[in-house]
């Protein structure tokens, strides 16, 4: 029996082995599941990703960090909503950086991020990305990977066509996406058409620091201006619109936004405003706008209101602006790396719209116009075509381009991602995604110089791609391989917020660009103390400024009395680490805002309004050291009228 | 020990199954004809316009042309869409063979078109499917709207009635909308 069952065993062994190698080939040959997809996702314990991935966050307002391919989440920059994770908008030195015409701002819807480029090239220096709702466009540093910089766009509403760089980031531009009256004022909504107007924006960019300035703005007419590229190569100097309710209606554009058989792309002819702009052809406009921003040296941020801006008025200034037809509501305006092809995806449309970018000088230069808009030349429809991609899917919406002369187009309503010949405008392939994809980012693949290897599919819905979270459920993104002929799903990954667009870029053009801390003696807080000797505990009538510092693992100084209910509390906390990955937190019971989150050489404050007479004990919220549970501290509130005084110590000293 | 190596083969057998389903559907991810959303298992919300056709008999050869179309994902996506739903009187009126024509897989764009041509983006009902202009359907033509005296005419076809579906509308109509290319 013994025998027997030992035979069996045997037997057993051997078929379950050939078995479980039949079951393996068969999980080979699984598509996604197939184990080459996995192994070109992984990155080993340790081992870094090629690439970096910067996705927006749609209506979480912020920037988020991910690993190419594996889809790591690294950071969530803030920008423009608050974060109490990282004291964002709720310490002393960020809240500047959240003010508006409108006053201090929580939270915005963000879009479309962009990296600067030299040459038509990505260079890594900062990325670039627009608020819709309130608009504004804020400049984030890829050295220390924070938010530098915000400017308001005034005249601007639903800043959607932004906000996109010029080949040399001379400008990044900001479209706005509704017409509105310009200067604002009280009117009747249906006195819409032909009184509402359109502001495209020019900020210039100083290359050295990357501080943003309007240079100008190009009054448009009241349509919608939904996406915008710049022209590169050949094509650079110019600038290109997607526009639709080109009808002008003001309510149920569902349908009446939706009549006319084309909108239009309007290419902006942005050399010739600067030479209007020397020529002294602009009107300057009252404004009101905030320019806010950080410095890394004094650690804090400072807004500005501005109070004008200089616009140009397309109708009356000739040959700034033309408009080139194209059907159907075009959602996704992009230009090919070498500057030639316009793709206009009319997101009603059944076919894909290309121009040529040699055609259209060829237009205007023998004046081959349909009429005009408001006294700008229209183009005529066939003399800028360079083809149509016919019938490559439903619902047509953004495309990016490989280093192959091949572009990816995505399609929401049937939910794909199409790859198509530029030239032939032939469909080669085509890929589904799960589910309703919008953006599509190639790395590079908006420059001149697009690295091909990799594709990510921004999702609009999920349904069951994930574990059930309730109603509302995972955002995420799709990665391909698109090195090959056909394109390779690889990977879903949930992203934070709405994966709206993304910018990506090889990892090793920004590595060596980031900081590791910042340095002490370098520090021009206006609070900063650089010992704990300098620590100290100032009263100023009711308010009361503690100098405070961190190291591993106290704080100084750590007990403080003589605080008194009634006054205003502020902690000016410098961290004096001068050591990679050695943040310090605070929080102190009862305080009506978030942590701090102090990188080392960097000062931060928040203000506390003690409410009840007590010992209230504060502490490190940031795991430090191992003695991090010893990092802690006492304040003592007396009531209003004790005379406790005021004083500070650690250790008893 | 016998029950012991049976019972530890059927579980193998089935872990191969389990394993091989995963696989036939990694499969569908590589192939150009997913059904995508339209395979979302949900009992439980509104019903959308690919889940009211299956269950409305009256458009059981459209639900059958929809399939081999291979265009079900269409129909589930968030929309708004509207669809006008030949019945099966409708496809009945075709020259005889023509709808056995269509189903065959070599057909399957052509097949497509026409469907796409009864659907539009939008959410057309009520005095939305005004007389005398015309809906742009998702196959890339124009088709007119005409009411006559109660009833509303689109492409010659009639509607014959109207049903609200989660991501959009149905109208039931008499006749094929015939494309004008093709």
């Amino acid at each position: 029996m013994k025998q027997i069952s030992k035979l069996i065993i045997l037997t057993l062994m051997v078929s379950v082995g050939l078995f479980l190698s039949s079951c393996g080939q068969g999980g080979s040959n699984g598509g996604a599941l197939k184990s080459s997809a996995a192994e070109k996702v992984f990155v080993a314990p340790g081992k870094w990703d090629s690439h970096y991935a910067f996705i927006s966050g749609g209506f979480s307002g912020q920037l988020s960090v991910y690993g190419l391919p594996s889809g790591r989440l690294f950071k969530v920059i803030p920008v423009f909503s608050v974060d109490a994770e990282k004291a964002w908008g709720f310490n002393e030195e960020t809240k500047p950086m959240l003010m508006t015409s409108h006053g201090f701002i929580p939270w915005d819807d963000s879009h479309h991020p962009d990296i600067s480029q030299t040459n038509g090239e990505l260079d890594g220096r900062w990325v670039f990305i627009n608020a819709n709702n309130t608009p504004r466009i804020a400049r984030i540093s890829l050295e220390t990977f924070e938010t530098e910089e915000i400017i308001e766009i005034p005249n601007s509403a639903g800043n959607h066509s932004s906000s996109f760089v010029t080949e040399n980031t001379e400008y990044v531009v900001a479209g706005t996406r509704f017409s509105i009256p310009i200067p604002q004022r009280d009117m009747p909504i249906s006195e819409y058409k032909g009184n509402f107007k359109a502001a495209l924006s020019f900020i210039k960019v100083d290359q050295k620091t990357g501080h943003m300035e309007i240079d100008f703005q190009v009054l448009m007419p009241g349509f919608d201006y939904d996406l915008s590229h710049p022209g590169r190569g050949k094509s650079h100097g110019w600038f290109f619109f997607s526009t639709y309710n080109t009808e002008e209606a003001n309510t149920l554009l569902e349908v009446n936004a939706s009549q006319n058989d084309k909108d239009f792309i309007a290419a902006i002819n942005w050399k010739k405003a600067q030479e209007y702009i020397k020529a002294g052809k602009f009107k300057t406009m009252p404004a009101k706008y905030t320019h806010n921003l950080y410095s890394d040296d004094t650690h804090s941020a400072v807004s500005e209101t501005k109070k004008s801006v200089r616009v140009l008025d397309a109708s009356k200034l000739p040959g700034l602006v033309y408009l080139m037809p194209t059907p159907k509501s075009p959602h996704g305006c992009d230009v090919d790396p070498t500057g030639e092809y316009i793709v206009g995806s009319g997101k009603l449309s059944a076919s894909l719209t290309v121009h040529s970018f040699t055609k259209m000088l060829k237009a205007i230069e023998e004046k081959n116009f349909d009429g005009d808009a408001y006294g700008i030349p229209i183009l005529k429809f066939e003399a800028t075509l360079a083809g149509t991609v016919q019938q490559p899917g439903l619902g047509p919406l953004h495309t990016e381009f490989d280093n192959k002369g091949y572009a990816y187009t995505t399609f929401f309503i049937s939910s794909e991602v199409v790859k198509w010949k530029l030239g032939t405008w032939e469909v080669v392939d085509r890929k589904p995604t799960y589910y309703s994809v919008g953006h599509l980012m190639i790395p590079g693949g908006n420059s001149r110089k697009p690295f091909g290897k990799y594709l990510v599919a921004m999702n609009k819905i999920t349904k069951d791609r994930y574990l059930p979270t309730g109603p509302e459920v995972c955002q995420s993104a799709q990665l391909y391989d698109i090195s090959g002929d056909k394109m390779e799903l690889l990977l879903d990954f949930p992203t934070v917020g709405e994966p709206h667009y993304a910018a990506g870029i090889p990892a090793e053009l920004v590595t060596k660009r980031s900081k590791k801390f910042f340095k002490l003696e370098d520090n021009e807080h206006p609070h900063a103390v650089k010992s704990e000797a300098e620590t100290k505990v100032v009263r100023k009538g009711r308010e009361v400024h503690i100098y405070m510092t961190t190291i591993r693992s106290h704080f100084a100084p750590d007990n403080i009395e003589g605080i008194k209910v009634g006054d205003k509390v502020y902690f000016h906390v410098t961290n004096l680490e001068q050591d990679y990955d050695v943040p310090h937190g605070i929080a102190i019971i009862g305080a009506n805002t978030s942590e701090l989150l102090i990188m080392p050489g960097q000062t931060e404050t928040f203000v506390w309004e003690p409410k009840q007479p007590g010992v209230w004990p504060f502490y490190c919220t940031d795991f430090c050291s191992a003695l991090h549970q010893e990092m802690q501290g006492y304040v003592r509130v007396s009531p209003r009228n004790s005379n406790v005084k005021l004083s500070w110590s650690l250790d008893g000293e | 020990m016998r029950e012991f190596v049976l019972l530890l083969s059927a579980l193998l057998i089935f872990a191969c199954q389990q394993g091989n389903q995963q696989g036939e559907s990694g499969e569908d991810l590589t192939k150009n004809t997913p059904k995508g959303q339209a395979s979302v298992v949900d009992e439980e919300s509104e019903p959308n316009i690919l889940q009211l056709a299956v269950k409305t008999d009256d458009l059981s050869t459209l639900v059958a042309a929809v399939q081999a179309a291979e265009i079900e994902h269409v129909l589930v996506n968030a929309g708004p869409l509207t669809v006008f739903a030949p019945v099966n009187e409708a496809f009945k009126a075709l020259p005889p063979g023509t709808l056995d024509d269509l189903l065959k897989p070599e057909n399957k764009q052509k097949l497509a078109y026409i469907l796409t041509n009864h659907a539009a983006p939008g959410t057309f009902k009520g005095r939305l499917l005004k007389d005398g202009t015309t809906i742009y359907m998702a196959s890339g033509e124009y088709v007119p709207v005409q009411r006559k005296g109660d009833d509303i005419f689109v492409g010659g076809a009639k509607i014959l009635a109207t049903v609200d579906a989660s991501n959009g509308v149905v109208h039931l109509v008499d006749k094929i909308i015939l494309p004008q290319k093709q």
